[in-house]
């Protein structure tokens, strides 16, 4: 069974190394992608890393991407525009308690929608 | 008079010239109001824009420009990133299969280039961004009716000063609301550099 991939952009690696740890910890069978910092290991975002971990992360049910502040965004739809891949889709939701709702759910081998919704709904 | 790959060339590498110079000056806005990294994001990323179209031989204005968007696009990584590199995509693409490029062709070019600008950031005038220098430039241009150096020069230095007066609504900027204003936008004092060597390139003939 195929699984919504999960994509995590931030500013800084660590933020989403620790985030994937977090959730891989509870969820090891969902592909879990970070894509932290700029190419030369900076505070920023880069639309290759963030490509790059589409690719990683993608299976025939899609890819949900979760992104921390302002230019990660930018980046995030950037990166969607860039790739040749159809089914992504960008959630508006705390990148890590966005992340590890959706990551169960994509776990129970839910639809990229409703991982979505799930995430969206996450922290009011 | 048209614009050529020369030009473009030549406006890139005056650009570049006078964000390294300010690269400070950049920064240091940028902490006023930001995380104080402006200048070194467009001193880099403008830096690798020249090497790569230096190195590089074209045949068009759009893929010199084309360049210089996937350049701003990897070599940036703040904001200024995306929204440079997709302001000169736009342009690069309204450009496309144009052998030569009048003042028209132009001036669609960058009035496409600021739809980019404010569909990337969803933002729109008066927000404390780049959009209150391209805005007021498209506007311009679109009154003038062949290329003027002077027009240029004052309403890109005109509407950047005029930022210090607004409060942020996007950007890190807006996270401090009111103790934003009295402050220049820092991306917009970079639009400013951008269109200043323009009007330069104009002023040694386009
Ligand atoms: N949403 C946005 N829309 C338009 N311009 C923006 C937006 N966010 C930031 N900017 C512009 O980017 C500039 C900051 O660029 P930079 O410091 O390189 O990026 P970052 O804010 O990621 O550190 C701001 O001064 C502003 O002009
Ligand atoms: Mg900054």
């Amino acid at each position: 069974m195929s699984h919504v991939g999960i994509v995590l952009i931030s500013h800084s690696s660590k933020v989403v190394e620790g985030i994937k740890d977090i959730i891989n910890q509870m969820v090891p069978n969902v592909v879990v992608e970070p894509a932290g910092g700029t190419e030369d290991h900076g505070i920023g975002t880069s639309v290759e890393k963030i490509l790059q971990a589409i690719e990683n992360a993608y299976s025939e049910k899609g890819v949900l991407l979760f992104y921390d502040i302002g230019s990660a965004m930018m980046n995030a739809e950037l990166a969607i525009e860039l790739s040749e891949h159809e089914n992504i889709e960008i959630a508006n939701a705390p990148i890590l308690e966005g992340a590890f709702v959706a990551s169960v759910e994509s776990g129970m081998g839910k639809t990229l929608e409703e991982v979505k919704q799930a995430a969206e709904k996450a922290v009011k | 008079m048209e614009l050529q790959v020369n030009h473009v060339i030549t406006w890139m590498e005056k650009s570049n010239e006078k964000i390294q110079t300010n690269k400070d000056f950049l920064s240091a806005l940028d902490r006023a109001i930001g995380d104080g990294d402006h200048g070194i994001n467009m001193a880099r990323g403008f830096n690798e824009v020249v090497t790569k179209i230096k190195e590089t031989d074209y045949s068009t204005v759009s893929d010199v420009l084309k360049d210089v968007s996937m350049t701003l696009l990897s070599k940036v990584g703040g904001a200024s990133g995306p929204l440079y590199g997709t302001a000169f995509l736009k342009m690069s693409t309204s450009l496309k299969g144009r052998e030569k490029i009048d003042y028209s062709l132009f001036v669609n070019a960058v009035s496409e280039a600021l739809n980019g600008i404010k569909m990337r950031g969803k933002a729109s005038t008066g927000e404390k961004t780049l959009v209150d220098v391209w805005e007021p430039i498209v506007e311009q241009l679109q009154k003038d009716s062949d290329f003027e150096a002077v027009t240029i020069e004052t309403t890109a230095k005109n509407s950047m000063e005029a930022t210090k007066a607004i409060e942020a609504k996007k950007g890190r900027a807006a996270y401090l609301g009111e103790r934003s204003v009295g402050h220049l936008d820092p991306g917009s004092v970079s639009s400013y550099y951008i269109f200043s060597a323009l009007s330069e390139v104009i002023k040694e003939g386009v």
